[in-house]
């Protein structure tokens, strides 16, 4: 508490304290806090995506021939596609299709075309957060759509690799199953989905590096994120300011490599785990060693 | 406005050729497609000179963290992390931040005032600074590459070369070279792909478009910003970026039928099959 006594006057700090008082501004703690909304998005996406992707993987696996040409087509759909035009696509495309549900359901009194030339009209009760809704719940909206377009682009690319996941269980396996009499469904739950993860993880960790590296997107999304805060934090400041300070954006930036650095560094290190977790009782090169060594 | 006409006005406008003022109003579907296709020029030329230039240093990189020596392996290892491990986006931040700090440090190097001032303006510009961005990314992912690729080089081959009195140098760029590109190849296909993704970044991040020079992305998002309807020019995008992956495929295939041409062709190569496990 004594350093935040002393940040009254910034002006007449000098040296560490100055830099202690400044670190610790209003601002800063925003900027720390978004360092948890870039978790948060992470935590949120990464098992939405995996069921997206589980969903599509076993939709293109289908008997069903609409539903597994919707399965296909999402799983292929970002394949030849940059990611970011789905980031910047997506979530306008999702915003404007609730507004234009609810617009449906809520006002079905109201006549006038949604679309005007250029403009994108619902009536006042239809819109997505209310415009009277307090500034939190357009941040919340906002978060949510962000995540919502991460989950369904990385779903797709989750569901490329469970669908190869899939298809790569030995057939031995799976014939060794129906020969035992199991359904198509007994086959899938208790055959091919827990062999499928050794066969996955490789693939999905990396998925799990590009979602981490995709991650500043979410400024682009218009999320006030650790790229916000650093771009809004390291601007030049002037002495109308209480810690004016010269264009230290590039202090920042690094701040934010170190950061990502750490993050990749820590799931390298988790992946190794895992795959030796998931190598055990696998009829792969690596189960075997694991089954000789006594394990 | 006939179409044609778009086309003489727009077709290049992204390297500044043509009408000077973007579409404001009534834009028309073949403004967009001819405006973005011109936008898709900096795409192409962003991952063409990236992936040329970068596929030279990936080599050493490759060949610098195989080696024994730890003051080669070490900065070698160290680069391919630093820029396989953190986003792109903010290596663009970064870039553009230590290119504009530039010329305050040019100056005190006491030459001519002048050349360094011009010198440090290009790499502010995306046409330079964000290709050389670009450039250092797409070599540290292609050195992980090539790296691993290196390590599966068959050890037989390389004791063949031995066998047949070849020098280091010989072996090297005899043997080791072709099979280490060979077996790289598919993945290199993979990496050429996403580079040329990783272009439409360009304008997103850190570098300015110079007026509203920009790639496919840029001016795709300035049709969705101004008519408020993302679901025509991000389509537009999409087929455009799905044609050039096709074509990158196509040339990327060729080379590698090249780097193949003294396997038994009659073996069928890596074709997909796609039986159904499912009867």
């Amino acid at each position: 508490m004594m350093l935040f006594e002393a940040c009254a006057a910034p002006k007449t700090l000098e040296g560490l304290i100055w830099l202690g008082c400044y670190l610790t501004t209003g601002k800063h703690m925003g900027f720390y806090f978004s360092f948890g909304t870039v978790m948060l998005l992470l935590a949120v996406t990464a098992p939405t995506a995996l069921l997206f992707g589980f969903g599509g993987a076993v939709a293109s696996r289908s008997p069903i021939a609409p539903l597994r040409w919707f399965g296909k087509t999402y799983v292929a759909m970002v394949r030849g596609v940059p990611d970011i035009v789905f980031f910047l696509f997506v979530p306008i495309a999702l915003d404007q299709g609730f507004e234009f549900l609810r617009h449906k359901t809520l006002c079905s009194d109201v006549s006038e075309p949604i679309r005007q030339g250029n403009d994108f009209v619902v009536c006042s009760i239809a819109k997505l957060p209310l415009n009277s809704d307090p500034q939190w719940m357009h941040e919340t909206y906002g978060f949510m759509l962000a995540v919502l377009s991460f989950a369904i682009v990385f779903g797709a690319f989750a569901g490329n690799t469970l669908r190869g996941a899939m298809a790569a269980v030995p057939r031995g396996q799976i014939e060794t199953a129906e020969a035992f009499g199991m359904t198509r469904a007994q086959v899938f739950w208790r055959v091919i989905v827990p062999q499928m993860w050794i066969y996955a993880i490789p693939g999905l960790s990396n998925l799990w590096m590009i979602l981490i590296k995709a991650t500043p997107l979410l400024f682009i999304l218009g999320v006030e994120d650790i790229v916000y805060w650093a771009r809004e934090l390291g601007g030049a400041k002037t002495s109308a300011f209480s810690y004016p300070h010269p264009d230290w954006r590039l202090w920042y930036y690094i701040a934010l490599l170190v950061f990502y650095l750490m993050l990749t560094r820590v799931s390298e290190i988790v992946q190794r785990h895992l795959m030796a977790r998931f190598s055990m009782g696998q009829a792969t090169v690596s189960g075997n060693d694991l089954r000789q060594a006594g394990r | 406005m006939s179409c044609l006409q778009t086309i003489h006005d727009y077709g290049l406008r992204s390297i500044g050729i043509g009408e000077r003022l973007l579409p404001k109003a009534d834009i028309t579907l073949c403004e967009q497609v001819v405006l973005i296709g011109s936008g898709l020029i900096w795409n192409v030329y962003f991952g063409v000179f990236a992936l040329a230039t970068g596929f030279w240093l990936a080599a050493c990189l490759a060949i610098g963290k195989n080696a024994k020596n730890p003051w080669l392996r070490r900065p070698a290892s160290g680069f391919i992390f630093l820029f396989r491990g953190s986003p792109l986006f903010i290596q663009f931040f970064i870039g553009y931040e230590l290119f504009v700090l530039l010329p305050k440090l040019g100056v005190s190097l006491d030459l001519g005032f002048v050349v360094i001032d011009a010198q440090t303006r290009w790499l502010t510009k995306a046409w330079l600074g964000a290709l050389i961005v670009l450039f250092l990314n797409t070599a540290a992912y292609t050195g992980e590459i090539f790296s691993g690729a290196l390590q599966a080089v068959p050890a037989g081959e390389s004791e063949a070369a031995d066998a047949y009195g070849m020098n280091a140098r010989q072996k090297f760029w005899r043997v080791t070279w072709p099979t280490m590109l060979r077996l790289a190849w598919p993945s290199y296909t993979n990496e050429a792909i996403f580079m040329f993704h990783a272009t439409t970044l360009v304008f997103f991040s850190g570098f300015p478009a110079w007026r509203q020079k920009g790639d496919a992305l840029y001016y795709a998002n300035y049709f969705a910003d101004k008519t408020f309807n993302p679901f025509v020019p991000y389509p537009i995008v999409a087929g455009y970026f799905i044609l050039l992956t096709l074509g990158i495929i196509g040339i990327w295939g060729l080379a590698e039928r090249y780097l193949n041409r003294h396997l038994p062709q009659n073996v069928p190569r890596r074709r997909r099959i796609r039986l159904p496990l499912w009867r």
